[in-house]
């Protein structure tokens, strides 16, 4: 029964969006104040019913109702409740159901946030979210219904894939989709802007904090999966290349553009086209990307055949909604003529040249991803492009850009001089030289001149980001919000890179076969396996081992790696031990036995690899301050007329 | 400056831009595409010498042999028509096992052996490598794991 109650709320859902797409559009276009409310109220009666769907999931699940095939192919009556619910989003169906209540949810906080727009804008802005929510509503009934039964009923489930079965897995999606679907509040945005056909510094002023906010949720949710794969799938990898990670990287990629090209818009009025270019390109690229991941297209666009009802409806969709934005685009962006001018050095031109570096980053990414894909549709071979190709496309364009980012912080709009700070930014760079060459050879042992760089360059932004607000503090200027965040996340980017240095520079891995007393070395640290026991776990049992680490006769710690067979089958599972540090991770991953007593163990020294992750929760931190400045807050009380800069447009 | 002339410093910048984006795209791409050869194709002589490519198919049931408390191990990838050795040293990823699907990245000894540098392993039990199913005939089930 509750499962049918799911089924029908998403039916009813997906009336009320389109209740929401044609008053809110057909509304606005008509001057209907009441068509209008109506397209309101439909956002709130969308969210309702999905949340009914989403509980009526999430509950058939806890209840183990295996006569729901989606249920029971994703759990187990031995799964813990905790991941029995993380389940409902662990695969392809209840996934698309997260995606609706997200943008359900984002729906809501537009409407209920943007009260003094002017309610034709506003209207459309609704509409089009409407029209989003329609696609995904349609796709999930027509073609991936989670609540479809099974009969006869299972009396046992699959089982969730023991990789998912980890706490950062199970809040990796939601947060990963919040950022995703944000995109879609700039996106509408953006399409609204284009069937007006006027464009002005307002409307930036309006999308910056959705962007940021959304932008944020997206960084969290990238370090989050970097995170995970390191302790559980990557045996101690954290960035892979893999087409599913490209595919929220590229999202984030253009969202980094946008937020700083959206400044570029407010401020001075210029970019806007671009501007507008790169929101629809963000949701986009973040549609492409759920689908990507979750469709089966990755594993091979053949697996379409196997489904084509699924593989055509994606198509079409992402056609409309790519392609009608683009139509619009293609319409109305001529008439958004720029007319102010900025020097070489103002900031306008640092924040082209980190434009046109993260935008060539993302083409080059794009590239290597879809690649092979249409190779294979061609019949032209199998081909994979390895992570050394994505590598150089991705460092070639970084590296220059870290380079500019130290100066172009400091810059001002229109026309800056850099002559006072001259001093001070070679100093920063000198310092930064001097500590990278030191500790490169202090602590590591050798200088390698890519090291050195990375080294240089992280000390460089991370020196130069410091600057604004201890010169700000000293002279006793106020610390908005927008330039604290600024500095914050930018920070933030000093610290990934010396992380992603340190640990590509001096990481080392060794795999070796040990007996219970033996040892190996590396890095100066020996790693003794001690012990080796049975232990059991909720629905595991598992293979625990004892690795004592020690430096110079002194311990350190004991690691406890262990190698899971689940109760439900399929293959083992590797956990692994971690000894985290502020300097480097030690790690210790128990491979099988070998026989001979002897069993073999991957051991690991990674250093620094906590700053990729900590640098990007402080670039997500200088995303929510900057979101967060006030000025956001009393623009949105006291403009109701839109039309201060609209005498910019042509 | 005038308009006129700005325009074409944007567009030659922009020119070049894409240029070097060409470029470096050109370059990376050469030595880093990976091409997947079944044993079928790699005993017909269709691997070019010389280069690493990634193999793959399924691992012949009773192949695994390893030499009792050492890391090398030495198994025999089959499509069903041919079958090539393999031998690795090192750890073999929680998903391998006999009967099933395996992709490995290395290259051909002179000897017909495969050297693997690497065993990838990054599908979940029930999945099965694209270029496997394909190579064996077989239809591919949707990937549900990230």
């Amino acid at each position: 029964m509750i499962p049918e109650i799911g089924h029908f709320a998403l039916i009813l859902a997906l009336l009320f969006a389109i209740a929401q797409a044609f008053f809110g559009l057909a509304g606005a276009a008509r001057g209907q104040a009441a068509w209008m409310r109506a397209s309101r109220s439909a956002v709130a009666g969308q969210s309702v019913f999905i949340a009914i769907a989403f509980g009526a999931l999430a509950w058939s699940f806890i209840d183990k109702d295996f006569s729901v095939l989606y249920v029971a192919t994703n759990s187990n009556s031995q799964l813990p409740i905790f991941y029995r619910i993380a389940a409902v989003w662990g695969a392809h169906e209840g996934s698309l159901l997260l995606w609706g209540l997200v943008l359900a949810g984002w729906s809501l906080a537009v409407t209920g946030l943007s009260t003094s727009l002017q309610p034709a804008f506003r209207s459309r802005v609704i509409g089009i979210l409407g029209l989003i929510s329609i696609g995904f509503l349609l796709f999930m009934l027509t073609t991936s219904n989670p609540f479809e039964r099974l009969v006869p009923a299972a009396f046992e489930g699959r089982d969730l894939n023991p990789l998912l079965q980890d706490f950062a897995l199970t809040i990796h999606p939601p947060i990963l989709y919040a950022g995703y679907v944000g995109f879609s509040v700039a996106f509408a945005f953006a399409c609204a802007t284009l069937i007006e056909g006027r464009l002005d510094s307002a409307w930036a002023r309006w999308t910056r904090p959705w962007t940021l906010a959304a932008w944020l949720f997206l960084s969290i949710g990238i370090a989050l999966g970097s995170w995970w794969a390191y302790y559980e799938l990557g045996w101690g990898g954290w960035w892979f290349w893999d087409p599913v990670e490209n595919a929220s990287f590229m999202p984030w990629l253009a969202g980094t553009a946008l937020i700083h090209s959206l400044a570029v818009t407010e401020k001075r009025g210029l970019f806007k086209s671009w501007t507008i270019l790169l929101a629809v390109s963000a949701f986009s690229l973040s549609l492409l990307g759920t689908f990507l991941v979750r469709s089966g297209v990755l594993v091979s666009v053949h697996a379409f055949a196997t489904d084509p009802a699924r593989g055509l409806f994606i198509l079409v969709f992402l056609s409309i909604v790519i392609g009608g934005a683009l139509l619009l685009y293609a319409w109305r962006a001529p008439g958004m003529k720029s007319a102010a001018g900025f020097e070489l050095a103002a900031r306008e031109s640092f924040i082209l040249f980190n434009n046109a570096f993260l935008v060539a980053a993302l083409a080059l990414i794009l590239l290597g991803t879809l690649y092979p894909l249409f190779m294979d549709a061609l019949e032209l071979g199998k081909i994979s492009v390895g992570p050394p190709y994505f590598n150089m496309v991705f460092m070639v364009p970084m590296l220059p850009l870290l380079l500019m980012l130290g100066i172009g912080m400091h810059t001002t709009w229109k026309r800056s001089r850099l002559q006072p700070l001259r001093n001070r930014l070679l100093g920063i760079a000198a310092v930064a030289l001097v500590i990278a060459l030191v500790a490169g050879a202090a602590v590591y042992g050798e200088i390698r001149p890519m090291a050195t760089i990375g080294f240089v360059l992280a000390l460089w932004v991370m020196g130069s980001s410091l600057m604004i607000p201890l010169a700000r503090l000293r002279a006793g200027q106020a610390l908005p919000g927008a330039v604290l965040g600024m500095a914050v996340a930018h920070f933030g980017v000093g610290v990934v890179t010396l992380g992603i240095t340190g640990v590509q520079s001096f990481k080392i891995e060794q795999d070796v076969a040990l007996a219970v007393g033996d040892a190996a070395t590396i890095a100066g640290y020996d790693f003794r396996l001690t012990a080796l026991r049975d232990v059991p776990g909720p629905n595991f049992v598992a293979v625990e081992a004892d690795v004592l680490v020690s430096r110079d006769g002194e311990t350190i710690t004991t690691l406890h790696p262990q190698k899971r067979l689940y109760n439900s089958g399929g293959n083992p599972l590797t956990e692994a031990g971690i000894e985290v540090g502020a300097a480097r991770d030690l790690f210790a991953a128990l491979g099988e036995d070998l026989g001979g007593g002897r069993w073999s163990l991957r051991l690991q020294y990674k250093p620094l690899i906590r700053y990729i992750w900590l640098g990007a929760l402080l670039i997500a931190l200088g995303g929510g301050l900057a979101g967060l400045d006030r000025r956001y807050r009393r623009a949105a009380k006291a403009e109701p007329a839109l039309d201060t800069a609209s005498a910019e447009v042509t | 400056m005038t308009p006129r002339r700005k325009r074409l410093i944007a567009v030659i910048a922009i020119v070049a831009g894409v240029g070097a984006a060409a470029a470096l795209a050109t370059l990376a791409f050469e030595e880093n595409l990976l091409y997947f050869y079944s044993p079928t194709q790699i005993l017909a002589g269709e691997v070019p010498q010389g280069r690493t490519f990634r193999i793959g198919g399924l691992v012949t049931t009773g192949s695994v042999k390893r030499s009792s408390g050492s890391l090398e191990v030495g198994f025999i990838v089959t499509d069903n028509q041919e079958s090539v050795p393999v031998r690795y040293t090192g750890l073999l990823p929680d998903l391998f096992k006999e009967g099933k699907g395996v992709i490995a990245h290395g290259h051909l000894t002179e000897s017909g052996e495969f050297l693997a540098d690497e065993v990838l392993a990054k599908h979940d039990e029930n999945y099965m490598p694209p270029e496997v199913a394909e190579s064996l005939h077989m239809p591919t089930p949707a990937r549900t794991t990230e």
